[in-house]
């Protein structure tokens, strides 16, 4: 292979310097960078909301911050980590990157449209910011009607066209993604030879595609009842409040996945590589992916159980809540069963990759209690719901992030990353999430609701042993961005293929050339074949690798 | 019951018993199937690291015999918990037919009124008699709040623009926390009270003691003469206009060709947009009194017309 000549070739990162070089450029690559620097920066803003959140409640009397600002901090975290990290994070970086390289294409169907993409989001994060600026907004991520047209006092509008604004961003990515995933694909790469990341993809820029439209429109009638007073949501003008938790759910329900499901791509990739064999059922994983996207449309419902739904409607949203669990449980089974019959290595992304293993097992099997009717009238709106969610998002998606950042690293930067703190790092991260995380599932059982700036006494010592657990995982995911920025510098050079992985993103040099490959490869082989007795591999352009 | 559990909240009422009885059994059921998962990770994790000399086969597993195996079992216990937490959902959804009492809770920002139907009135503070099948009405003045009693296990969201009910009967006397669990502005946190249970015989005293003159019932029909509703509705009125008496709990029949339950619900609709649910056979005369009556004063004409019915009074 022709990775040696490859390497006498400029890279994505050498070929230019200049600052239009960047800010203009049309390269995937330099895109999925230039996203990883946004992202990254949103990561840090909601997180230090979160540190102040979790701060202010290890005192029940809650005195450090006052309500109005407390109230303001968590719907800042909320909005600035749903839609400005977690819903970009692994599409927009790790995705923008690998799509074309994984199906050994040249670049985006659209470059332009993937550039323009990343402008739109920033557009939108410095709406995000400003309204931070000017005194936030306080009606929680979810806006509910008709505390949100008429009576909270914070800058909705501005937080609503922020959100407005960045759905496009997120739908001309996912437009470019289907695209590129159907018409650019090297000759061989037939859907079921699709590395499962691409998958995984995908199918979220099909629910991107489908869902952000409702948002979309949700917050342009909240905007037009809140500066005309027509009445779309507030019974005083003859709206319906219900009405709006139907459209926000029917968007953010989805959202979820959208959350979710790259991370499980992630997760596939690095499993089977780290194990040395094949993934378990890849078809099965394929077929989960795309039913998991298409029931989770029907399961909104879920988020209103005690908010006065018919008892049909509850009964049908609950049943089909259980089925959508379904291809997650076979997901989680797969993964697990991969580890058998394999030759596995404990390096720093296999560490991340089998955290979300864990935390998203945890975090799904407490949203079947959350889907169960009867147990649900009780937790809902409760910390156990905060405690659920976070282990799908944070110990499932930003873990599964950190496991693509390290994995692919190499790939991006060109340097290794010091694997000691890797391996750390993702440890540090595990134990602090647990013991954030899994008091507030006891401290939502014993009847803390959400949203509370003060709360009584007697939860005190839960609450303190989660902030304790908060200091261990703001140093957790500090650690990375420490050590990862120093390998730019000092880190050792790495290889085209340093994990001796199948995907045609390591038959290239890292960092790969302008336009990834030297000539379009030839797939012949599906991906994933690693032979445990050896450790040897065929890549997935035909080559045997002892 | 869990006294002995730090982290388990007191059971006071039927509900709660329901709902920890159900939390229990999947909570042992999670417990079961993570000591799996995690199990088969540790143990292959062990075995099959890579410096172990266990010898590995080519794989070439048939994996769709497993995967039909655990898709199957995954359904059949979903499908088992679904049933389970529907069951009790659907016999916590609807109230008993008898009930003992009556409460009606208004929400507003940042403080629970609760009004009993002899017109004794508390605010963040709801008394309720031992063992007694007790029906709330619920009712906001301004945004959605969310009523949450935990040692009931038992939350209902109090929507503006309609009234919602749930029901409870309490098992257990003492004092309990009253929560707001849906996000209503500044003050969310401070919307708490207590629930107190009292035995029978302590709850009739306590309501004598609270000295009020004047029902629910006698107050509504106060508003009722008022707001002209008499003039119509009223017995010897020549204004061709249904009457009430036994209208609450009946099945009314409308002109659309629709037939609904007399419930809170539909009394509210009638006395607000009375052109939505006009009875079959009356002409649609019925003037809507929206924005003129408070939350309140709904309650207390729906107590007077409730009243009129043999229905659930006590």
């Amino acid at each position: 292979m022709s990775t040696a000549a490859a390497d006498l070739l400029q890279t994505y990162l050498g070929e230019e310097h200049t600052i239009s070089s960047w800010l203009l450029t049309h390269d995937h690559k330099r895109i999925a960078l230039m996203f990883f620097g946004s992202v990254t920066l949103f990561f840090f803003v909601g997180g230090s909301a979160a540190t102040l959140i979790r701060l202010h409640l290890v005192n029940p009397a809650g005195t450090l911050l006052q309500p109005e600002m407390y109230n303001r901090l968590f719907t800042m975290h909320g909005i600035v980590m749903v839609w400005f990290f977690l819903i970009p994070s692994i599409p927009a970086t790790l995705g923008n990157f690998l799509i074309p390289m994984m199906i050994g294409a040249r670049d985006l169907a659209f470059p332009r449209l993937n550039l323009f993409s990343w402008y739109l989001f920033n557009v939108s994060g410095l709406v995000a910011l400003y309204f931070l600026f000017v005194g936030g907004v306080d009606t929680g991520w979810t806006f509910y009607t008709p505390y949100s047209t008429l009576f909270a006092n914070g800058h909705v509008i501005a937080a609503a066209v922020a959100v407005f604004i960045n759905g496009f961003s997120t739908i001309a990515t996912a437009l470019n993604f289907v695209v590129t995933t159907h018409k650019l694909r090297a000759p061989g790469m037939t859907w079921f030879r699709l590395p499962l990341f691409v998958w995984a993809i995908y199918v979220t820029s099909i629910i991107m595609l489908l869902a952000t439209p409702v948002l979309a429109m949700t917050l342009a009638l909240v905007a037009i009842e809140r500066l005309m007073g027509i009445g779309i949501f507030d019974p005083s003008l003859g709206g319906d409040p219900l009405l709006f938790q139907h459209m926000f759910w029917f968007y953010s329900h989805p959202a979820v996945y959208i959350m979710v499901l790259p991370a499980m791509g992630v997760v596939s990739e690095v499993i089977t590589c780290f194990a040395r064999r094949p993934v378990f059922g890849y078809k099965g994983m394929c077929f989960a992916l795309v039913s998991i996207a298409v029931i989770g449309f029907f399961v909104w419902g879920h988020h209103m159980f005690t908010a006065g739904i018919s008892l049909l409607s509850a009964v049908v949203f609950s049943m089909l809540t259980f089925i959508v669990a379904v291809p997650s449980a076979i997901k989680v089974f797969n993964w697990t069963v991969t580890l058998h019959n394999a030759r596995i290595h404990f390096d720093a992304p296999m560490l991340y990759a089998l955290g979300f293993v864990g935390l998203f097992t945890i975090g799904g099997l407490t949203g079947l209690v959350l889907g169960t009717l009867a147990s649900d009238i009780h937790l809902q709106d409760t910390y156990f719901v905060v405690a659920h969610f976070h282990f799908i998002m944070v110990g499932g998606t930003v873990s599964a992030y950190f496991a693509g950042l390290h994995y692919w690293w190499s790939k991006i930067t060109g340097k290794h990353y010091p694997e000691t703190w890797g391996r750390f790092a993702a440890i540090l991260m595990f134990v602090g999430f647990i013991v954030t995380f899994a008091p507030q599932f006891i401290l939502g059982y014993l009847g803390m609701p959400r949203r509370y700036y003060t709360y009584p006494a007697d939860l005190q010592t839960w609450n303190v042993l989660s902030s304790a657990g908060a200091s261990i995982l703001a140093v957790g995911y500090l650690l990375p961005l420490c050590y990862l920025g120093w390998s730019l510098f000092y880190g050792r050079k790495a290889g085209p293929n340093p994990w001796r992985a199948t995907g045609l993103e390591w038959q290239t040099s890292s960092p790969p050339i302008g336009h990834n490959f030297l000539r379009t490869p030839q797939v012949t082989e599906p991906p994933y074949q690693y032979d445990p007795r050896d450790g040897s591999y065929i890549s997935q352009d035909g080559i045997r690798h002892a | 019951m869990h006294e002995w559990v730090p982290f388990w909240p007191r059971n006071a009422a039927l509900s709660a018993s329901i709902i920890d009885t159900i939390n229990i059994g999947e909570f042992a059921l999670i417990a079961l199937i993570l000591v799996f998962v995690f199990g088969m990770m540790i143990t292959f994790g062990v075995r099959y690291r890579h410096g172990s000399a266990r010898p590995r086969t080519a794989v070439a597993e048939r994996s769709w015999r497993f995967e039909i195996g655990w898709t199957s079992a995954t359904i059949a216990a979903f499908f088992v918990l679904f049933v389970l937490g529907a069951n009790a959902y659907l016999f916590l959804y609807e109230a008993p037919r008898h009930q003992d009492l009556e409460l009606y809770v208004v929400g507003k920002q940042w403080m629970w009124k609760i009004e009993h139907p002899g017109g004794q009135r508390e605010i963040d503070a709801m008394h309720v008699p031992l063992g007694s099948t007790v029906r709330v009405v619920l009712a906001s003045e301004d945004v959605i709040h969310s009523l949450f009693i935990p040692a009931f296990r038992l939350k209902h969201d109090v929507v503006p623009g309609q009234f919602e009910t749930f029901w409870f009967r309490a098992t257990r006397t003492g004092s309990y926390q009253l929560e707001c669990s849906e996000f209503c502005g500044t003050q969310h946190a401070h919307m708490r009270g207590t629930v107190t249970v009292m035995r029978p015989a302590a709850y009739a005293r306590w309501l004598t003691d609270q000295g009020v003159a004047e029902s629910l019932a006698q107050r509504g029909f106060a508003l009722f003469r008022k707001y002209g509703c008499s003039g119509c509705h009223g017995t010897g009125s020549d204004v061709h206009a249904p009457s009430l008496a036994g209208l609450y709990g009946s099945i009314a029949h409308l002109a659309d060709g629709r037939a609904v339950r007399a419930d809170e619900r539909y009394i509210r609709d009638c006395i607000l947009i009375p052109q939505t649910q006009r009875v079959a056979g009356y002409p649609p005369v019925m003037p809507s009194f929206q924005g003129q009556l408070s939350e309140e004063d709904l309650i207390n004409l729906l107590a007077y017309i409730q009243s009129l019915s043999e229905g659930p009074r006590p």
